[in-house]
């Protein structure tokens, strides 16, 4: 079956082409089935090739389809591979994607755009899939770029909303500027190892001189920090946060943003040669998550806190990656995947019930109307907030033990973070679902549940959110850490906590304790007190303001990126092109004209001057041609 | 003789449209060109088949005291630009359906005069031949863009025909210089193209500078590179759609044609001496033309700086003279041609429905035609070089064989994939996209002929970014052999 891999990107460009073509023609119910059973036949030869895969006598098998671009001694194949770490990415992006393919068909019913979405979201499948299935680093980028551009597509799915067409337009842009990172790291690769194919490049990494490993590390990291929205390419993420809720679930989430994670795995074997990249990795890892987390703590728009949630998550992954824990970062990605894409669709729910709106603040009480909703995004809430027991508890638990073991002082600010988090999120639950309903009378009386379609994924992911760490019991319980063993044939440097079992023991407890104490501060200040944040418009301690308005990140880009750009190109056209360069050309131009006219004076009719000229002509080119 | 007919074919069309009457120029002119199509496509087949295959050659005598010989054959490169020129020609043709112009039967018979000069440069082997189709092409499009062409033409267009002659004029001096120092097997001196590439060797560096500055500077007006471009803009600007598809579709790649063929193996120490200011001029003008197609408000003239940038990455590319340098530059030069014709007929169909090509002007078309939003997107997604379309190959090889060169320039040149991105996405946005900005636009559907064209060059565009092996299969011995006769 592994020789069949071709098909499962395949089935998803079928359902892309065929809603593409004819999805205008095609009954929104019909259209929503293709979409959905494409993703369905790709997961279900996902599960049967992860489970061939696992018997591979060389944890890896290569499938070669077609010879992709050549020149002199380039030769880039259009090839799979088929390994631990490939096959782990296909369960999440083609489990995750049937869920909330199920789900957009009853989010998305009364949009106009239906089928228009569904070829959006198969397409965006397709090249994730790519995305983690390329055998070189070329195809990762067609993957990576393919799903740039899915998500500039969904992103601006409104079209006709500036706004939006803003955000989607930001996102493209910004991740372009990631991607030339990245597109000069595999440059530098091809020349340093004359190959991009990963099993001839990291074979002969320890080949290489650390410095250029090290600039390799940290150009494919730049890539990187656009996809994976890191400081200081992370701004995209919260205003990408304008698409269709399911596709905030899906791509800016659980699949594409973690993108930059599966790539760093990937190359995990020039991060455990270069420490300098894997320093740079940690720290803005680090950085991020604290940063994104305390913003979070201020939004009242339900989708940007869950956005800077992302972004923070997000960074913690790359703190895991920086201290050398890859396994325990692609865990964090896999439980993240399913609380975080459960808590999107929640909110989702939340703003279908609500009637589009999606500001906490003017919520309240919705447990009530939204049973199934509250229950399985309180389930979410706790799985993030790392609540002992359930999967970001152990996901998050291995990362901070690793970074513990690194750097006290990371394991601190990682920590922070992670109480940062327990604490927004919970704030977001208390002000959405319990206390008074602030929203009008006419939303109050439409409050309901939503549709079985969108409630029975919210249910498996609710389920998944709890009991997901099992794929990775902590070894020092005694357990097999399965995710931990089944990528271990691919991480170069082997990474066995040596903490004594009463060091973690501690950690694990400290983390618990502050997960719950800061719960239970939450819960004083949104559900005792019921305090509701504050307006735009009231007066706000000056810190608080400054968070509340992102830092003014946002304008300080503006204001050092976009309108230099805009100055200096005008400046370009209208002083350098036109009068500058032009203004020589033309100079030149009529300073002909003029001896033009003074030549003309040497035409005066007489025939004796002319044939004067034309002897001293001819002699001065015999002369010429003599001299040389 | 297939050689032959490749340039006899279209001389003797154009004059038999010439003296046609009516409407029947436009379709007898159309009818030619899809001839002239299939016949390279036989030329293909044989080249396929026995790429040494004498039908591919010709070689007569034209003035023996002057060693001038009427040489032209199909090498894997000019095969390639015989291919574009030959399945362009025809879209040009269709997409000017809609529009209407008097003296028709001039109009296409100068369209077909210029595709036979522009097959005949792309086959030439000879220097002095090369000469005279190179400045043939030169004429029907000066008429072209003079007689059909929009505002202030006259004076536009005299600015392109001075400065483009003049540069050619170097280039003269330049292939004469070499002429003369050139020895035949026979011991006469002599235009071929093997003369003159032994002519070139055989002097020292200083004199290999000095010719590599004359020819280059004339295919450096062509294409054109920093700072030898502001007769550019205006004249695609000025000209009609179909005069700006055939200068920035095929005769801008005359002159990266030229520095392949003509230059490189010519002037080798010219190349590694002044070769590295040569990439410096181009990449600046892939920043620079770049930064200034973010300002524009005409999407013509935005989409000329756009083919400026474009059209500076693939010289520098070529001049690095590495096989992925090279390889690329073949691969974007078919790229570029067929995204030109495309986008510059989007810039024709904006102005024909609208009335105006000012992007602050436009907006929410893409209510209005869906069809056209996506076959634009497509377009446009081929000029940002994203992955799958046939932008993506060529800019990839491109920037590879700059990062050879130097990681820095590389770096430089990889600005185009950003800022490329900001002004296409932006003026894609203005036009297409959010609310009419004015209500007294209105976009009906697209007329057939304007459909037809957008789908063959949008289907161009993914196929060769799927598959770009098709392209460089036919290039890739010629690639081998230049790099070798480069050592």
């Amino acid at each position: 079956m592994i020789k069949l891999v071709g098909l499962i990107p395949l089935f998803p460009l079928i359902g892309f082409l065929i809603n593409g073509f004819f999805g205008k023609k095609l009954s929104k119910s019909l259209s929503g089935f293709i979409a959905c059973s494409a993703i369905l036949a790709s997961f279900i030869l996902s599960v049967v090739i992860f489970i061939e895969a696992r018997h591979l006598p060389e944890h890896s098998q290569i499938v070669n389809l077609f010879s992709w671009i050549s020149a002199g001694t380039l030769n880039i194949p259009f090839e799979f591979v088929v390994d631990p770490l490939s096959t782990w990415f296909l369960l999440i992006i083609t489990g995750i994607g049937f869920l909330i393919h199920v789900y957009s068909t009853s989010y998305m019913h009364n949009d106009e755009g239906f089928s228009r979405f569904f070829t959006y979201l198969n397409l965006f499948v397709f090249f994730m899939l790519l995305l983690v299935l390329g055998n070189n680093f070329l195809i990762m980028f067609v993957g990576w770029e393919g799903v740039g551009l899915c998500s500039y597509l969904l992103i601006g799915f409104w079209f006709k909303n500036t706004e939006y067409n803003n955000a989607a337009r930001k996102a493209f842009i910004m991740n372009r500027i990631g991607d030339l990172g990245f597109l000069l790291g595999i440059l530098l690769i091809f020349v340093t190892f004359g190959s991009t194919s990963f099993d001839q490049v990291f074979s002969k990494a320890g080949t290489a001189e650390q410095g250029t490993i090290t600039a390799i590390a940290l150009l494919l990291f730049i890539g990187a920090m656009g996809k994976s929205a890191q400081i200081p390419l992370y701004t995209w993420l919260p205003d990408a946060m304008a698409g269709p809720t399911p596709v905030s679930a899906l791509i800016h989430a659980a699949t594409m943003v973690t993108a930059g994670i599966y790539m760093i795995t990937r190359a995990n074997v020039f991060y455990s040669i270069s420490e300098t990249a894997s320093a740079v990795v940690a720290v803005v890892g680090v950085a991020t998550a604290l940063f994104a987390a305390t913003i979070g703590l201020f939004q009242n728009d339900i989708k940007k806190i869950l956005a800077y949630s992302t972004v923070s998550q997000l960074g913690l992954m790359f703190l895991g990656l920086g201290v050398g824990a890859y396994s325990s970062s692609v865990f964090h990605v896999t439980t993240h995947a399913f609380f975080k894409a459960l808590l999107f669709l929640g909110a989702g729910s939340v703003i279908h019930a609500m009637g589009g709106e999606q500001d906490v603040r003017k919520m309240g009480g919705l447990k009530k109307a939204l049973p199934i909703t509250f229950i399985t995004m309180l389930l979410g809430t706790i799985a993030i907030s790392g609540v002992p027991g359930f999967s970001g508890f152990f996901s998050k638990d291995e990362i901070l033990a690793h970074t513990y073991e690194h750097s006290p002082t990371l394991w601190f600010f990682g920590m922070l973070t992670s109480m940062l988090t327990a604490f927004y999120m919970f704030r977001l639950m208390f002000l959405t679902f319990w206390g008074g309903f602030r929203g009008t009378k006419e939303q109050h009386h439409h409050l309901h549940e939503s549709p079985k379609a969108m409630t029975f994924p919210l249910i498996v992911l609710a389920i998944l959110s709890v009991l997901g760490g099992v794929i990775g019991l902590p070894h020092f319980w005694g357990f097999h850490n399965f995710i931990g063993d089944h990528l271990e044939p691919l991480i170069l440097r082997k990474n066995p906590s040596t903490l004594p079992h009463d060091t973690e023991w501690m950690l694990m407890g400290i983390a618990s304790v502050a997960a719950l104490a800061v719960i239970y501060v939450a819960y004083i200040i949104y559900r005792q007190r019921n305090i509701i944040p504050l307006n735009e418009n009231d007066k706000m301690p000056a810190l608080q303001k400054t968070i509340y308005h992102k830092y003014y990140v946002d304008e300080i880009y503006d204001a050092i990126v976009r309108k230099p750009l805009d100055a200096i190109s005008t400046m370009f056209y209208k002083f350098v092109d036109k009068q500058i360069i032009d203004g020589i050309v033309e100079g030149v131009g009529s300073s002909v004209k003029g001896i033009g006219s003074v030549v003309r004076l040497a035409q005066q009719g007489d025939i004796s001057f002319y044939i004067i000229t034309m002897m001293l002509g001819v002699i001065g080119i015999l002369l010429f041609t003599f001299l040389l | 003789m297939l050689a032959g007919s490749l340039i006899i074919f279209p001389l003797i069309a154009a004059i038999l449209v010439f003296m046609a009457k009516g409407k029947g120029a436009r379709n007898l002119a159309l009818g030619f060109s899809i001839l002239q199509f299939a016949l390279s496509l036989v030329a293909l087949f044989q080249f396929k088949h026995n790429p040494a295959s004498h039908h591919l050659l010709l070689n007569c005598t034209w003035v023996k005291s002057l060693g001038i010989n009427f040489a032209v054959g199909l090498d894997g490169f000019a095969m390639l630009m015989v291919l574009l020129t030959t399945f362009l020609v025809p879209l040009i043709i269709v997409t000017s359906f809609k529009n209407t112009y008097d003296r028709e039967n001039i109009f296409y018979g100068l369209i077909l005069l210029m595709q036979m000069a522009l097959v005949g440069v792309f086959m030439a082997n000879d220097g002095f031949l090369f000469y005279v189709f190179w400045e043939l092409a030169l004429i029907p499009i000066y008429f072209i863009c003079l007689m059909w062409g929009g505002e202030n033409r006259g004076k536009i267009t005299f600015k392109f025909f001075v400065y483009t002659l003049l540069g050619s004029l170097f280039m003269l001096v330049g292939l004469v210089y070499l002429y003369n120092n050139s020895i035949s097997l026979a011991g006469t001196k002599s235009w071929a193209i093997q003369d003159l590439i032994n002519s070139g060797r055989s002097l020292g560096e200083s004199q290999q500078s000095i010719i590599f500055w004359l020819i280059f500077i004339a295919f450096a007006i062509k294409m054109p590179i920093f700072p030898f471009h502001t007769w550019q803009p205006d004249t695609y600007v000025t000209a009609p759609t179909q005069g700006t598809m055939l200068l920035s579709g095929i005769m801008a790649k005359m002159g990266t044609f030229g520095v392949m063929k003509w230059l490189l193996p010519i002037v080798p120490l010219g190349i590694e001496k002044w070769g590295g200011i040569a990439i410096g001029l181009s990449i600046a003008g892939v920043v620079y033309g770049s930064c200034i197609a973010i300002v524009q408000k005409d999407y013509k003239r935005l989409i000329a700086y756009s083919s400026f940038a474009h059209v500076g990455l693939i010289g520098a590319g070529i001049l690095t003279a590495t096989a992925q340098g090279l390889q690329g530059a073949m691969l974007q030069m078919v790229a570029h041609g067929i995204n030109a014709v495309g986008l510059f007929l989007i810039a024709d169909i904006l102005l024909r429905h609208t009335g105006t090509r000012d992007i602050d002007k436009l907006g929410g078309i893409r209510s209005m035609n869906g069809n056209f939003a996506v076959l634009f997107l497509i377009v446009m997604l081929g000029a940002v070089a994203l992955p799958l379309t046939s932008g993506f190959p060529g800019e990839f090889l491109l920037i590879n064989g700059i990062f050879q060169f130097s990681a820095t320039a590389a770096a430089f040149a990889g600005l185009s994939v950003i800022l490329g991105a900001v002004y296409m996405l932006r003026s894609y946005q203005s036009i297409m996209l959010g609310d009419r900005k004015d209500s007294n636009i209105t976009f009906g559907s697209l007329d057939g002929s304007d459909k037809v064209v957008l789908i063959i060059i949008c289907a161009a565009i993914i196929a060769f970014g799927i598959y770009p092996k098709a392209l460089t299969d036919i290039t890739e011995p010629a690639v081998k052999a230049l790099m070798q006769n480069l050592k």
